[in-house]
């Protein structure tokens, strides 16, 4: 069942098991079919194993949606240095869950698929980078990493394939930014967590120095089911650009909120009013981010849209990680805005001056604008520093963080000004 | 052939102006060979290049989003624009962001005047700030040693940071924080406290955040006259800058030289100035008269007397030459001459010596070494052998004056006994400062300092290098050279040298590893000597 619902309209590949303590257990999960698509794999070698993935078009599902395979396929073949496979289980994004349900219910999931991409790349060891705040997931993958090796599906010859791949589980200490890969790359180095500017490419000069590939939890999660049954099946999901299923993580004001698996492509409106029930008590709706608190917001009349990458896009936001957080028209606008950058000017590391000034700065002006205190000019400064926080820095968390202001003020400039007009007709101030 | 070569240059254009640098040039290195400046705060050419502070944005034709200058390569047929409206405006972003949190406290700022924030916010700012909002505050910290750090005005360049972790080697300063929330702060209680390269930081941060507490508050850097100089502290020879008001020196700060210091200095040597300030200072000749005083005579009266004497010795008797390792080749090697002419005779000179190196360890070639005196190499050289202990006292004892010339330059001489000199033929005591010794001598010659003179200085490698005049000479001292010059001239009824330079070149006929040398192509970085030191020879003893 799709945890905590499920739904008839779900494609449950990745999400079969969630909610059954027994797939935490190999032997259930053997029992099942899992560790089959290792083997699989091992016999295929690794190249094989790449073209497998590049066919099944299956593309990052840690935001940015790069394919995989092609991912992969930068990894030198005969650099003579040690590869490593970092997974990136530092699911920080505010509405971002799905992770978190994967490491929790299916550990040997996540740990099958990393080894195999592991095997394709010629790495020699995977590092779960996953953040500090993951106790319970810590403690599920970890004794699951240790089944693994017990059973000699991860450390020295691998399934008596002579293959040697370690698994380690390392936990963050809680920060947002490292999950940003090159930052994830300094703090598992024992560096501070800021992200390294590119060039020099991870897959050149990654983690310690070596060539490094990181993958998203889900994405590597998908690997085991794309070997076992072949890139084409995978294409029979989701759409031409947009292959295959994708976790859908509903929050907010609805009916159903948890984790639903769906083909990408599916539509916003259906996944909301059908999916997850709609919006409880008879409210209307008012706003969705598609994407996880990073991406521009949709109105309430834009919502009719494909979920897939491009048409997210072609609407004005991102896809990301399909974390989507409905809001009813009890919302404040203004003050969820000023939450979110809250939450990006605390996370900032601090590197990039347009980052670390800017964010903090719409913080104040935010608030100020919420107290009471703001001026029309004011929105005006707002954007003018988004467009500086945009595209100046090393990381996107600038983006990030002046995406949501630039758009709300767009899409329900009439909230921001009945704040500054003395705070009246507006729902805004209802909830506030 | 070469057509097959890998062609090891790329061609770009800056602002339209075509330029052709090797492979792996970063932008912001071909813009500096053009002439033009990008501005930038985290780079630093003598540290990695974080691409941080965002300043250094740079348009590249055609590129989807402006560049880092500070690390992004030149690549072939690229145009780079650093003054489209596109980089400026992104610069006034990015300097308005620092405008949030600095504050304007420039008036009591020690920087100001010399800080790349307010040049750049001059230069390229907002005309008006659109911040109403409370600046963040963090306050002052005591970092130990001789540096202040003033956290609100702290831009997080990361610098310091770095300075300390890839060229001292010795990390003890980190980012705490993370956001604008971000402070520099030392890991232990005891901060910089005597680590002797963590001046160097006060130097390349960019703003007033890192402050030396010898310099706070001394002189607004506006009021500043500052000349090119050789760091006279040590051997090493670092190229500095003697930063003046009033005449008074009020700081030392080093001077970029890729084949001597880079762009460091310790602080050992930095902080070692006071004394070119001193003002008990000899100001005027002394000739000792018949009533057996020493009394004031104008130069050309001593000057008579000291050529007179002197010749009535020469080849009579015996020649003691007590010298200086802080006074330039030209006087060392001028007096040196003065001796051979005399009747050779004995040379020697005192210098203080530190039991250790202190090497600087992300450019090993820079060091505090043991003589702690510039000019050793150069005394040397010039005859002249070392005598005495490590703390620059005694070994005067042996020289026999019986009878003899004896000449002391630069040596202040605190340590010897009364009877010192008594028995000369003739005493010239010729120094900067009066000492109790000048009580036996005959004549007395007023000197300038190597602050206050024009000159050069032999380092421990046999680097020449040239310093100038820093501050005036008190009274009527003048540099040994040009009063031996005329005692040259005396005795060897030539012309005396009229510059400096000139006395340089007359070194080069008597001294054959100065010959070839000359001012000009000693230049400002410096000239190796023409000696037969064979480095491959030295080290390997089967070849001979």
């Amino acid at each position: 069942m799709a945890y905590p619902y499920r739904h008839e309209r779900e494609t449950r590949i990745l999400s079969e098991y969630f909610g059954d303590p027994e797939a935490r257990r190999l032997a259930v999960w053997r029992a099942r079919g899992g560790y089959a698509a290792l083997e699989k794999a091992l016999n295929m070698g690794p190249d094989a194993v790449i073209e497998e993935v590049k066919k099944s078009g299956l593309r990052g599902r840690g935001g940015a949606g790069f394919p995989t395979g092609v991912k992969w396929s930068f990894m030198p073949k005969d650099s003579g240095k040690p590869h490593y496979l970092l997974i990136n289980a530092d699911e920080s994004e505010p509405g971002a869950f799905k992770d978190r349900e994967l490491l929790r219910w299916t550990p040997h999931q996540v740990i099958e698929g990393a080894l195999i991409g592991a095997y394709a790349i010629r790495a020699q060891h995977v590092y779960i980078y996953m953040r500090g705040e993951f106790f319970e997931p810590a403690q599920i993958v970890a004794r699951a990493i240790e089944e693994a090796y017990e059973a000699g599906l991860a450390g020295k010859d691998i399934l008596g394939a002579g293959v040697n791949i370690d698994v380690t589980l390392h936990l963050g200490a809680g920060a947002y930014i490292c999950g940003e890969e090159t930052a994830l790359m300094n703090s598992l180095e024992g560096r501070r967590g800021q992200p390294r500017i590119k060039p020099p490419f991870p897959a050149a000069v990654g983690a310690f120095g070596m060539p490094t590939t990181i993958n998203n939890v889900e994405t590597v999660s998908t690997v085991p089911h794309i070997i076992k049954n072949g890139g084409d099946w995978y294409r029979s999901f989701g759409t031409e650009k947009s292959p295959g299923t994708k976790l859908f993580n509903m929050s907010g004001h609805l009916v159903r909120r948890g984790n639903f698996e769906l083909p990408l492509g599916f539509n916003l409106k259906e996944l909301i009013y059908d999916v997850c029930g709609g919006i409880p008590d008879g409210r209307k709706l008012k706003a969705v981010i598609p994407g996880g608190s990073s991406v521009p917001i949709l109105s309430a009349d834009e919502i009719d849209i494909p979920m897939d990458y491009e048409s997210v896009a072609r609407a004005g936001s991102m896809l990301g990680t399909a974390s989507v957080i409905v809001m009813d028209d009890r919302t404040n606008i203004v003050k969820t805005v000023r939450r979110i950058v809250e939450f990006y000017a605390h996370e900032s590391c601090g590197q990039c001056t347009p980052c670390r000034e800017g964010t903090a700065w719409l913080v104040k002006i935010l608030r100020r604008i919420e107290s009471g205190q703001g001026t029309e000019a004011d929105l005006d400064t707002l954007l003018d520093l988004g467009r500086n926080m945009t595209g100046t820095t090393i990381c996107v968390l600038s983006d990030s963080a002046a995406a949501p202001v630039a758009s709300s003020i767009k899409k329900f400039r009439e909230e921001y000004l009945a704040l500054i007009r003395g705070g009246k007709g507006s729902a805004a101030t209802v909830a506030a | 052939m070469a057509a097959n070569e890998p062609k090891n240059t790329v061609t770009c254009t800056i602002n339209g102006r075509t330029i052709e640098v090797p492979k792996g040039t970063r932008i912001i290195e071909a813009a500096e060979q053009l002439g033009v400046g990008i501005p930038h705060y985290c780079y630093h050419p003598g540290l990695s290049a974080p691409a941080m502070c965002r300043m250094c944005l740079v348009e590249i034709e055609g590129a989807p989003k402006l560049a880092p200058a500070c690390v992004t390569e030149v690549a072939d047929g690229q145009s780079i624009l650093t003054e489209s409206p596109k980089a400026r405006e992104a610069r006034e972003g990015v300097l308005e962001f620092y405008l949030v949190n600095h504050p304007l406290d420039c008036p009591i700022c020690d920087q100001a005047g010399e800080c790349k924030l307010q040049d750049y916010v001059a230069a390229e700012g907002r005309k008006h700030g659109r911040t109403i909002e409370p600046k963040r505050i963090f306050g002052r910290d005591d970092f130990g040693g001789d540096i202040l750090y003033y956290g609100n005005r702290c831009i997080m360049c990361t610098r310091c940071v770095r300075f300390m972790r890839e060229v001292a080697q010795d990390d003890r300063l980190c980012v705490v924080q993370r956001g604008n929330r971000s402070v520099i702060d030392t890991f232990f209680r005891d901060g910089l406290e005597n680590s002797p390269w963590a001046g160097n930081i006060v130097d390349i941060c960019p703003v007033g955040a890192l402050v030396s507490k010898d310099f706070l508050h001394k002189a607004r850097v506006w009021d500043l006259d500052r000349y090119p100089s050789i760091c006279p502290n040590c051997s090493q020879g670092c190229n500095i800058t003697i930063d003046t008001r009033d005449d008074r020196v009020m700081r030392l700060k080093p001077r970029a030289n890729p084949d001597v210091n880079s762009y460091w200095m310790c602080d050992y040597g930095r902080l070692r100035y006071e004394w070119i300030n001193r003002e008990d200072r000899l100001e005027t000749p002394l000739v000792r008269n018949d009533d057996g005083v020493l009394a004031d005579a104008s130069w050309h009266d001593a000057a008579l007397v000291l050529i007179e004497r002197l010749k009535a010795l020469r080849g009579t008797a015996p020649v003691v030459i007590v010298g200086s390792p802080v006074h330039a080749n030209e006087d060392l090697g001028l007096l040196g001459r003065v001796g051979d002419l005399l009747g050779g005779g004995e040379r020697v000179f005192r210098s203080a010596r530190a039991e250790d190196e202190v090497v600087l360890p992300g450019f090993p070639k820079l060091a505090r070494r043991r003589d702690l005196a510039a000019n050793v190499r150069g005394a040397e050289l010039f005859g002249y052998r070392r005598v005495g202990g490590d703390d620059g006292r005694g070994g005067l004892d042996g020289l026999s004056t019986a009878g003899a010339v004896l000449i002391v330059l630069g040596d202040e001489l605190l340590d010897v006994p009364e009877t010192f000199g008594q028995d000369a033929a003739f005493f010239v005591y010729m120094g900067e400062y009066p000492s109790p010794a000048m009580r036996n001598a005959h004549l007395v010659l007023p000197v300038t300092t190597f602050a206050e003179q024009e000159g050069t200085f032999t380092n421990y490698e046999g680097r020449v290098q040239r310093f100038w005049p820093a501050r005036h000479a008190p009274g009527l001292a003048r540099p040994a050279w040009q009063v031996l010059g005329v005692v040259l001239a005396g005795l060897e009824d030539t012309t005396a040298p009229a510059t400096a330079g000139d006395a340089f070149l007359r070194l080069g006929e008597h001294f054959a590893e100065l010959a070839g040398l000359s001012y000009a192509v000693i230049g400002t970085r410096g000239a190796l000597i023409n000696e037969p030191v064979d480095l491959i020879a030295a080290t390997s003893t089967e070849v001979r």
